[in-house]
This record gives C-alpha cells, sequence and structure tokens, in this order.
C-alpha cells in the first residue's frame, strides 16, 4: 500500500488512518501564509502611518507578533490549519491524531527558525525526507504531524468504462490498489500505464499493454459499483 | 451482511453523526429545517462508539473502500471532537505562574546554572578586565558602534528621559521585537545539540560586558548602570532561562538516557517550552521597565539603583521560593 499514510489507534480499540502531507503542499502552504501576512503588514503599515511615532511603534509590536505567532495562534484556535494550510486542504494534529494545543503549536513554531537554516528550509526538507511521516524537526520535538483533511474523492476522476467483475475475491487494500492505479492511469504515460498493468497477472491473466489497462480500469470500475 | 444491507441499516446514524460533525460538535437552538433529530450531547459518546464499531466491521468484512473511507472520515472527525477540546486554561496560566513556573526552574537548576555561567560568566570576566585592559575592547566592538554607545551615555548629553512619549512606546517595541527575538533564537537553536544556545549565550554575554565595561572604564558609569539597573534582572534572568531551556533541548539528544532520542526529544520539549512561556513573559516586562522606566534621567541614580536591586530580590525570591509552600 501506499507509505504515506499512517494509523492511529484510538481507546476504542480500532485504527484510523491519516494521509500525510508532504513538503510541496507544505511549502505552497507556507508560501501562501508570507503572502497573507505580506498583506496584513504592507496593509498596516499604511493604516498606521498616519499615527507618526506611534503607529510605528504599534507597527513593530504587530510584526513581531506576526513573525512569531501567527502561525501558533491559526492552528491552535482555527482547527489546526493557517490560511495557507486551509487553502491547501491540510492540518496540523498531534501524533495521536487530536487536535494540537498551545504547547504542542509552540514547540513547532518556535523551533521553526532551526528548520529554516541555512536557508528556505534546508534543514526542515531535510528532515522531512529523512523520516517516514514527513516531520520536520519542530514536529519531532512537538510530536505532530501534518495530514491532509480529507478523505481524497477518487470516485470521479476514475474514467468510466464497462465494469468487470475479477476473477477472485480482492482484499480491501488489493481493490485500493486497482482503484489507485486506475485513477493515475490518464496521468501515466501509455507505456508505464501498461508495465504496471501487467504486473497482477491473476487479475490481467494474459493480457498485455493496452488491455492489461483496460482490464484493470474495468475491475476498478466494478469495485465501484458502476454499472 | 451485504454491504448495500449494511448501508441501510445504518445510513441514518451516519447522517445524522455527519451532521453532529459540521455543526463543529455544537446543539445550536435552531434545528434544521427538515426537522431531522438531531444528536443529543449525552448521546454522543455512544454514537462515535458505534461508528467505531461500524468501522471495524466494515474493514473485517472487506466493504468497499469508498464505505470504508467515509466511515474512517465519520471516526476521526469524532475522535477530535471528543478527545479534544478541554477548557480551563486560563486557570491553569495561574497556576502556572503562581508555583509551577519557579518549581520548574528549580526542577531544571543544573540547566539553569550552566547557562548563567556560559552568559554571566564572559560578562562579567569582560566588566572586570576592561577595567585594567581599556584598549581590549577594539577587539571586540568596531569604533562606528563604539561612538554610539559613547553618545549614548555620555553624562554631558541631553538624556534619552527627556525624549517624548512616543519615543517610548517605540522603544518598547524595538526592545519587544528585539530581545524576545534573541530569546527565542537562543531556545531554538539549542535543538543543534545544544551549540546554538551555547553560542547565543556567550555572545550576547560579550556584547553586554564589552558595553557595560567599557562605559564604565572611561567614566560614564553612572549613566550607564542607572539605565540599566531596572531591567536588568528580569532581562538577564529571561535570557538564563531561555539558554537553560536550549540546552534541555540539546542535551535530550546529547544523552537521551534510557530513550530513542526521538521520543528523548518530545519529553524534553514540554518542560523547555514551558520555561520559555515564563521567559517570554519576563522579556516583556523588561521590555516594559526599559521603555517607560529606565529612561527617566530625572529620577537620581541611587534611587534606580535601589529599584534595581529590589526586583533582583523579588525575582531571586520568586524563582527561589515560589510554589513551595503548597509542596506536595
Amino acid at each position: 500500500m501506499l507509505d504515506t499514510t499512517r494509523s492511529i489507534s484510538t481507546p476504542e480499540g480500532i485504527e484510523l488512518s491519516l494521509r500525510l502531507a508532504g513538503p510541496v503542499p507544505r511549502a505552497l502552504a507556507w508560501l501562501i501564509d508570507l503572502l497573507v501576512r505580506g498583506a496584513i503588514m504592507l496593509a498596516l503599515s499604511v493604516a498606521l502611518a498616519v499615527l507618526g511615532k506611534f503607529g510605528y511603534a504599534m507597527l513593530l509590536l504587530i510584526a513581531f507578533l506576526i513573525e512569531w505567532l501567527y502561525p501558533t495562534v491559526f492552528e491552535v484556535l482555527w482547527r489546526g490549519a493557517t490560511p495557507g494550510k486551509r487553502a491547501m486542504g491540510i492540518l496540523v494534529l498531534n501524533d495521536d491524531g487530536t487536535p494540537i494545543r498551545w504547547p504542542a503549536a509552540l514547540t513547532r513554531n518556535l523551533l521553526r527558525i532551526v528548520d529554516f537554516l541555512p536557508a528556505l528550509y534546508f534543514i526542515g526538507f531535510l528532515a522531512m525526507v529523512i523520516n517516514r511521516d514527513f516531520k520536520r524537526l519542530g514536529d519531532l520535538a512537538a510530536n505532530t504531524l501534518v495530514v491532509y483533511r480529507d478523505a481524497r474523492q477518487i470516485v470521479q476522476q476514475i474514467p468510466a468504462a464497462r465494469p468487470v467483475a475479477p476473477r477472485l475475491a480482492l482484499s480491501v487494500n488489493d481493490q485500493r490498489a486497482v482503484l489507485d492505479f486506475a485513477e493515475r492511469s490518464t496521468r501515466l504515460t501509455e507505456e508505464r500505464a501498461a508495465e504496471l498493468a501487467e504486473i497482477p497477472r491473476t487479475l490481467v491473466g494474459t493480457a498485455n499493454g493496452r488491455l492489461a489497462v483496460d482490464r484493470l480500469i474495468g475491475i476498478a470500475n466494478h469495485l465501484m459499483g458502476r454499472g | 451482511m451485504k454491504q448495500t444491507d449494511f448501508e441501510n441499516a445504518h445510513h441514518a446514524d451516519w447522517e445524522q453523526f455527519e451532521q453532529w460533525l459540521e455543526r463543529g460538535g455544537k446543539n445550536r437552538r435552531n434545528r434544521s429545517a427538515a426537522g431531522a433529530v438531531t444528536l443529543k450531547a449525552v448521546e454522543v459518546p455512544r454514537a462515535y462508539r458505534r461508528i467505531c464499531q461500524l468501522l471495524a466491521l466494515a474493514r473485517e468484512r472487506q466493504y468497499s473502500p469508498e464505505l470504508v473511507d467515509r466511515l474512517n472520515r465519520l471516526a476521526l472527525g469524532g475522535h477530535h471532537l471528543l478527545y479534544g477540546a478541554r477548557g480551563g486554561q486560563s486557570a491553569q496560566l495561574f497556576a502556572f505562574l503562581a508555583a509551577g513556573f519557579p518549581r520548574l526552574v528549580r526542577e531544571q537548576w543544573k540547566l539553569v546554572i550552566a547557562a548563567t555561567l556560559l552568559f554571566m560568566g564572559p560578562l562579567l570576566a569582560l566588566v572586570v578586565v576592561l577595567q585594567f585592559q581599556p584598549d581590549f575592547v577594539h577587539y571586540l566592538i568596531d569604533p562606528d558602534q563604539l561612538a554610539a554607545y559613547h553618545e549614548m551615555y555620555d553624562p554631558a548629553n541631553p538624556r534619552p528621559g527627556l525624549r517624548a512619549a512616543d519615543d517610548n512606546v517605540l522603544m518598547f517595541a524595538y526592545y519587544i521585537w528585539n530581545n524576545v527575538r534573541i530569546g527565542f533564537q537562543t531556545f531554538a537553536t539549542g535543538l543543534v545539540f545544544g551549540l546554538g544556545t551555547i553560542f547565543f549565550l556567550v555572545f550576547n554575554g560579550v556584547a553586554i560586558g564589552a558595553v557595560a565595561g567599557h562605559v564604565t572604564v572611561i567614566g560614564y558609569g553612572e549613566t550607564f548602570w542607572a539605565f540599566v539597573s531596572g531591567h536588568s534582572a528580569m532581562e538577564l534572568t529571561a535570557i538564563v532561562i531561555s539558554g537553560a531551556a536550549g540546552m534541555k533541548l540539546g542535551g535530550s539528544l546529547i544523552a537521551p538516557g534510557g530513550r530513542s532520542r526521538k521520543s528523548a526529544l518530545i519529553a524534553a520539549s514540554r518542560p523547555a517550552v514551558r520555561l520559555m512561556y515564563g521567559a517570554a513573559l519576563m522579556f516583556t516586562i523588561a521590555a516594559f521597565i526599559e521603555g517607560f522606566w529606565s529612561p527617566l534621567s530625572a529620577i537620581p541614580a541611587t534611587t534606580k539603583y535601589a529599584v534595581g536591586i529590589t526586583l533582583w530580590v523579588l525575582l531571586m525570591g520568586y524563582l527561589c521560593l515560589g510554589g513551595r509552600s503548597r509542596a506536595t
């Protein structure tokens, strides 16, 4: 299965799965937040300019608060997401899947400056690609995860085809693999799609190339209950 | 049981739970238009457990991924709301300031002493050394900055106390912006095996010590010491505590004890961040004093020294004795 999902155990004795967000959506979320912060500062610097030195003092204070507390406040009070994270559909959670509170939010955001070193989150990026949970150093210390908010809606993206019943019953994981393949088949090159589709011989039989791809898409349609 | 039967049997419950989740777990007075039965607060845990059970069943029976995903989403949402929100944080804050923070500082006394030595050591040493080797300052501060300090603390100049109230607010904001940043940097760079923290402690100790020693030896001592005495207690102690917090982080990576480095870091970051709550508050108080009290040059230096010493005594008393009475 995909290795970017993490399961957490709850006191009710079940496992919930979370989908981890990688460096790219997180970098984009940071970029959006940077723009939002820049816009706020710009608007305030114009508005407070009329107050002279007092306005400049206020601006300095607000700059300090925005620099250090902007992500913390949003992550605690706005369901784990800054505006950038919300736009990217990601949020911060504790390792056990509960929403984060002040201590964890402050830890991960105060340590942000170390992740930023030497420039543009180089250390944070290294840490993220080294550990399996995409955690930067601040996440490691605060024990937090960045995950996608909603389960992905893959059903609509699977190309419609005549449903084909598989010859044998498939486990949920196998079903997911087939559905994921069908969803991505439109974005893969013809050759790569064929190469992948020829791997599950028990499903595609002796079919090769385009036929194997079509057969898997057919099975995916069957699994979704289309037709 | 067939999946469709399973879905039909529980469909209504799921819808209800979904609606409860969408309202963010709150029961508003206005009922939904269709007059749908809303979930009462007492029924929520039961409904949540039911969904957990059905999720486990759906997985075991290998129902379609779509259904499993939907139940997973419902269970996750319920998990967030039920295990997430807990109130009463303001009462905790008061208890923390009254007792928790000084206890925490005493608990970490080894690190606090280490940070004190790293910071106050170079500071005091330089003050003493510069009395005997005044030229040594040229290795530490460049001439432009030196001229600025001369200007600032020359007793013949009009004192900063004559500046307007606007300037005081501006300086207050500047001190917050600059000093709290130094504290946060000192703390956060502790993550680099404590090296960043040690660097910032020594660096700031040298910077402050060089200025203090230099202006004393050239005879501007009274204006300088009168200016800094008020906020010195809060600010210097806050830097030391930030340093102790940073070394707590770094220490957990160097000597994790009987844990993995990762779990040692998680365990250490909890008290470290709590130390930073206190340090940030102390920096803020220091900035207030530095912005509004310290520049008042109309007040005689002896009064300022007295206030400074009083604040040192109060702060040390708070850190050494606070939270002892109800020790359990």
